[in-house]
């Protein structure tokens, strides 16, 4: 017997490899017309592996101070070899990222995939979701530019606005009442240690709802019924497309972060002037854009903890949406999916409309 | 029948139970309250770390804004007051302004701006007048402004007393 084989049923006899592998082995993905939307999830997990490690490359370099971290990205960008392609490569996948869960939070809403008893799947989906904007928010602030420090004071002060907790919640996330080096050691820790220990354990979450209760079959195709070759075995059939699936998503991800590499900007300065044409990330938009529009009070109440408040509503809703569905009777699915519709135009307008405004 | 029989021993069972079911409840009181008071002398202590603690206000109510003959008229600069960023304006009729720098709607740093002589910030799009009053977009009230002493080629700025 060959080496490898021999260490293999080394191990099978200690450890029963085949029966921990069973539940994957036996695991089937539904086949029919919308089964593609399935891969969006995987492609989302494979980018967060890039951005683990990347991100521990990146830590190698970085020195999270407010008189160093400019400076030590610097020196990555334009003296370590490759530094520029490892930061680059960590900031694009962060963006198609968060692309990616929102495109499958999307398609997982469009094909009422939430239905009972899939609720906590989804709701874990949007915990994950709003940990990414998290890694979003706090990664943003670390190379210590002028962007990074005005998208971090006006986050931090929006967050400011909600009444009773909001001024503590200010002081507890800037580590005082202004932005600067406290904030910085704040959201390091948070970005590198406190995100990624809760986004594992969500992650594993998640997983293990999915592995238990199998993928959803939409509504339609159900209803067509049973029909012959509806399924295929996930492993490893559906694993490999996920493979190739990845690989496309590898290859987008290296060609924009060599022809677009990540910008470094200028160093913050704390009492300096915010740069015309200031703006938050891309999946920050539609709130950037809202603020903009909302005049300065609405019925004597200021305008800004209206928009604020109307966030929070509206994602509180959008968490409980299949607890909201089943309330309302046999016309829900046509409700929640114009629900859902209105949401993604009042998303993707307003993020185009910032986009393309000064 | 078959109801009777169940019900009747559960009856029992309530009644020989009563007893020791008061004193597993103190138990349980007491058990469930010195676990309670031990979470929360781990849990008190590391809320008030979280908390940073209150710094000495930034009491500054004056600071040196800038050199006479520094600024054209019809231009501006940023300086420090305190602990935040303030205006220096040299206005086109040749007076000197001054008032904070932080916009009244979410605390972005404000700019002059010499071609519309406006305040404007780049955040949100707000803009105010040369006297720190809000005009446009979702600023909600007026930049505080400041008093200008000049002294000998310095012009110093202070806080208003009547503020």
């Amino acid at each position: 017997m060959a080496g490898p084989a021999m260490v293999r049923q080394w191990i099978d006899e200690r450890v029963d490899l085949r029966g921990m592998f069973a539940p994957l082995m036996d695991k089937t993905v539904p086949r029919h017309r919308y089964s593609h939307w399935y891969l969006l999830g995987g492609v989302t997990l494979f980018l967060f592996g890039v951005q683990v490690c990347t991100g521990l490359l990146l830590l190698l370099y970085y020195r999270p101070s407010t008189s160093e971290a400019y400076e030590s990205l610097q020196y990555l960008t334009n003296r370590v070899e490759f530094g520029w392609l490892v930061r680059s490569v960590h900031s694009w996948s962060a963006n198609l990222m968060i692309f990616m869960a929102f495109a499958h939070m999307f398609s997982v809403a469009f094909l009422r995939a939430y239905r009972k008893p899939r609720e906590l799947t989804w709701m874990s989906g949007m915990v994950l979701l709003l940990l990414c904007l998290g890694f979003g928010f706090s990664g943003y602030l670390l190379p210590w530019n002028t962007l990074s420090f005005f998208a971090t004071k006006v986050g931090t002060e929006v967050a400011g606005r909600v009444p009773v907790i909001g001024h503590p919640t200010l002081v507890f996330m800037r580590g005082g009442e202004d932005i600067g080096a406290a904030t910085l050691a704040r959201f390091f820790s948070l970005h590198v240690v406190i995100l990624p220990a809760l986004t594992v354990g969500m992650i594993l979450l998640h997983l293990l709802l999915v592995q238990k209760f199998g993928m959803s079959v939409p509504p339609s195709v159900e209803k067509e019924g049973p029909r012959f070759g509806n399924k295929v075995k996930f492993f490893p059939n559906y694993f490999l497309r996920d493979v190739m699936t990845w690989s496309v998503a590898l290859a987008a991800l290296l060609i924009l972060a060599v022809v677009h590499p990540a910008e470094l900007g200028k160093k913050a300065d704390p009492f300096g002037p915010a740069p015309a044409g200031i703006k938050p990330e891309w999946y920050f938009l539609a709130q950037f854009q809202t603020l903009r529009l909302l005049p300065a009070t609405i019925l004597h109440i200021d305008g800004e903890l209206i928009g604020v408040l109307g966030f929070g509503l509206a994602g509180a809703l959008w968490l409980v949406l299949p607890l909201l569905e089943g309330r309302l009777g046999r016309k829900s699915g046509h409700w929640a999916r114009v629900a859902v519709l209105a949401g993604l135009v009042y998303l993707a307008s307003t993020t185009l409309y910032a986009y393309f405004t000064t | 029948m078959l109801s009777k029989a169940v019900s009747a021993p559960s009856c029992e069972t309530a009644e020989s139970l009563a007893k020791p079911k008061t004193r597993r409840s103190a138990l349980r009181y007491l058990m469930g309250g010195s676990l309670a008071a031990v979470w929360m002398s781990f849990v008190y202590p590391l809320i008030r770390y979280l908390i940073p603690p209150a710094e000495a206000a930034a009491t500054a109510n004056e600071a040196l804004a800038g050199a006479m003959g520094e600024l054209k008229p019809n231009s501006a600069k940023t300086f420090r007051f305190g602990n935040h960023p303030a205006l220096l304006i040299h206005r086109p009729d040749g007076q000197y302004q001054s008032m904070s720098a932080v916009c009244t709607h979410l605390g972005c740093t404000v700019q002059y701006q010499p071609e519309t002589q406006q305040i404007w910030c780049p955040c949100h799009n707000g803009r105010y007048d040369l006297n720190g009053r809000n005009l446009q977009g979702p600023p909600p009230r007026p930049l505080t402004t400041f008093d200008i002493k000049v002294r000998g080629e310095e012009i110093h700025v202070s806080r208003r007393q009547d503020a």
